[in-house]
């Protein structure tokens, strides 16, 4: 048996198995709410969460792996993570990596043949792809989160100048466009 | 090779499980994006605070008093004696874990520190060990611990991570409000000068100047009056605003981020426009104050005191100039204070008359001994008796949900009223789901206090549920604006929908309203409030 048909028929082994994994990054008191509230609106990192990583292991699962499609799987998880102050970068964006030791410890002897080991190092690359992907969106997330930052403290000084009678702005004709235009 | 580190030396910080102790046995650890920056000195010293001075949460010395805890030991028993309420709860909590998971920061941030029962353990702990007799003797075992510093800058971090909402105390079956323990904790480390910017000094603001921007009166009127000008070239009516009226009808009070603060200003065209239509087509007279130009309350979020001083300010201008009664815009806080605590603080306003709609005979029971009268139930009255031309077809280009805002919600019961307006001015409403409206309503994330750029991070994750709710109708019916009546959600909605659901906009009640009203003589009307083509006006 190749080594995809293998990963396809322990697919929900290795997808609890990291499911868990990743709500472990939590204390336990969170992650035992992760894992037990299943409506949707109360608990939207669980939710998030487990779309994500069902949607995603299904994406490396595929022949071809579409690299769009990994990122719209990826965005809701790490966009979670990014803001969750009590990750590092690392721990925010990294959790893509553990599917590699998870796949190795649920194959264990099934990988002793130098073709499957060849095929897993290719599948290991998909894995490296995937969480290279994770690290852009993060980085994304961070950088939208200051420049809302940035902006409110603009928008502040602006209007503070405003108030103060500062600010003389460029008059509009009829036609709305600015005048000096 | 063998200088170079092994991977397991550099890995070491790359530690993926959180350590597995006991929640007394994790020391505090203070993240930027989580916290607000340090009370202004200036600004408490305006207001008479005890303690003031200069610290930052980040620094291992925050420079207390030298008897800190004697302080504290001292303000926390005074204020047990005084306030049976906190007492109560400090006893009767059985950690049942009701409350648990309905807290919006624990739900978002994940730390177990912002589950409602936990955070109120924070001060729970240090109340056993200081007044009770099994926490004097058995200590830990009885969950009780001495207060020292790691216990102070803890307590700081979590009572400035929980917003006042409520949503928890919905759900206690022993019914503890944890706001009110938060609004205490909060008051002890006021004590000790430990407030912040985002709240000193609007506060002190408000107190000197009548806002908290610090807005003098000539520069309140001139904002309005740009706005007078806006209308005018959208709808061709001069709205001619009063100020300062003595003998009007109604004054009229709003949170000054209307004012100011985009999306909220278009709420505030809309009620300088409903004014207008009121007086031309039935001679109401409404008057606005540069004075008490605030209705927001941030005196809330320091002490009793404080929240009283602000609040009579409002009666204080409704008694000078001699009105009726008062009408209160779209605001948070404003109205839990009113409804909660200005009867017993400042009440009652017996200077005042019990507040009857003049145009619709309609008399306002839930406002007799307050006086003051929300804007969207007064709205909705005056649909309900087809007092209002109204156009809802102006609105077909939006999609509307509404949110309901914690303290007009879970603080005054207000849920149907605002849905009645939206209804009969937009022709597209869906609600969210069941569990995040109405008294299980998620807080935007930023309230009481919390809505600074320094603390992105914690708003982000505290609104993450109710944007969870707004993503869900987004993609099943197309939603594409956010009502909600307060000026808070509006100032703090959008990034949080830039950030989670970057296809919705934000919108006050009232724009809405306006959009849809027909003002007598007005010209054929080709854009809305913001200046965006009408439904069919595309070029």
């Amino acid at each position: 048996m190749s080594l995809e048909k293998l990963l396809e028929k322990r697919k929900s082994e290795i997808l609890k198995k990291w499911y868990n994994q990743v709500v472990d990054t939590y204390p336990p008191e969170t992650a035992l709410f992760l894992r037990e509230q299943k409506d949707a609106f109360s608990n939207p990192v669980g939710k998030a969460t487990r779309d994500s990583l069902h949607a995603l292991l299904g994406e490396l699962l595929k022949p071809e792996m579409d690299s769009e499609a990994v990122r719209s799987h990826l965005d809701p998880v790490v966009r979670i993570r990014a803001v969750q102050a009590m990750f590092t970068p690392s721990q925010a964006a990294g959790f893509v990596y553990f599917l590699k030791d998870i796949i190795r410890e649920v194959l264990g002897r099934d990988l002793d043949n130098a073709d499957r080991l060849n095929r897993l190092l290719a599948f290991e690359r998909r894995i490296d792809d995937m969480s290279m992907s994770a690290f852009n969106i993060y980085m994304k997330c961070r950088e939208a989160v200051f420049q809302m930052k940035a902006n409110q403290e603009k928008n502040k000084i602006y209007k503070a100048f405003l108030r103060a009678g500062l600010v003389e702005e460029i008059p509009r004709d009829e036609t709305g466009n600015h005048k000096d235009a | 090779m063998s200088d170079l580190p092994k991977s397991e030396e550099i890995l070491k910080d790359v530690e993926h499980a959180p350590p597995k102790k006991g929640w007394m046995n994790i020391p505090v650890d203070i993240r930027k994006g989580m916290y607000c920056y340090a009370a202004n000195p200036k600004s408490l010293n305006a207001l008479g605070f005890p303690n003031v001075h200069e610290w930052n949460p980040k620094d291992e010395d925050w420079n207390l008093p030298e008897n800190w805890q004697e302080i504290l030991h001292k303000g926390f028993k005074e204020r047990l004696d005084r306030f049976r309420s906190v007492k109560v709860f400090m006893d009767i909590c059985v950690r049942c874990g009701a409350c648990a998971d309905k807290c919006h920061y624990f739900i978002g941030t994940g730390d177990p520190k912002n589950m409602p029962v936990l955070r109120a353990e924070l001060l729970r702990s240090v109340y056993r060990n200081d007044f009770t007799l099994a926490g004097k003797l058995l200590g830990k075992i009885a969950g009780a611990r001495k207060m020292d510093e790691d216990v102070l800058k803890e307590w700081w971090y979590y009572l400035f991570q929980c917003s006042e909402c409520r949503r928890c105390s919905v759900f206690c079956p022993y019914g503890i409000d944890t706001a009110e323990i938060t609004i205490f904790g909060r008051e002890l480390l006021n004590l000790l000068g430990l407030n912040i910017d985002w709240i000193a000094t609007p506060v002190a603001n408000c107190y000197r100047t009548g806002n908290h921007l610090g807005i003098q009166p000539h520069a309140f009127k001139d904002m309005l009056d740009f706005f007078v000008e806006d209308i005018e070239d959208i709808t061709g009516i001069n709205v001619e605003p009063q100020f300062n009226k003595k003998g009007a009808d109604i004054l009229f009070i709003t949170p000054s981020g209307d004012v100011f603060a985009d999306p909220g200003t278009y709420t505030c065209m809309g009620y300088m426009m409903l004014f207008k239509y009121l007086k031309d087509k039935y001679g109401l007279d409404v008057t606005w104050s540069t004075y008490a130009s605030e209705g927001g309350n941030f005196g809330f979020f320091t002490s009793h005191e404080t929240m009283k001083r602000l609040n009579s300010k409002m009666y204080a201008e409704a008694k000078r100039l001699g009105v009726k009664w008062i009408l209160g815009g779209e605001c948070g806080h404003m109205w839990r204070v009113i409804n909660q605590y200005m009867d017993t603080m400042n009440g009652p306003a017996d200077f005042l008359e019990e507040p009857v709609n003049p145009i619709t005979g309609t008399r306002f029971e839930n406002a007799k001994s307050t006086k003051m009268v929300h804007i969207s139930e007064f709205t909705a009255d005056l649909i309900k008796h087809g007092k209002l031309d109204l156009d809802p077809s102006r609105n077909d280009d939006l999609k509307v949900t509404f949110h309901d805002s914690c303290n007009p919600a879970r603080g005054m019961g207000m849920f149907d009223e605002p849905r009645y307006v939206i209804r009969s001015v937009c022709n597209q409403f869906y609600d969210m789901p069941r569990n995040t409206i109405r008294e299980n309503t998620f807080c935007c994330g930023s309230g009481s206090g919390l809505n600074a750029g320094e603390d992105m991070e914690l708003r982000m994750t505290g609104g993450l549920p109710r944007a969870n709710a707004v993503k869900f109708v987004h993609e099943k019916h197309g939603v594409n604006m956010l009502a909600c009546v307060c000026a808070i959600d509006r100032a703090a909605f959008p990034d949080l929908m830039s950030y989670w659901v970057p296809e919705v906009d934000v919108t006050g009640l009232t724009e809405l309203v306006a959009n849809a009203l027909i003002l007598p003589g007005e010209k054929q009307r080709e854009t809305n409030l913001r200046g965006e083509p009408l439904p069919g006006m595309e070029e």
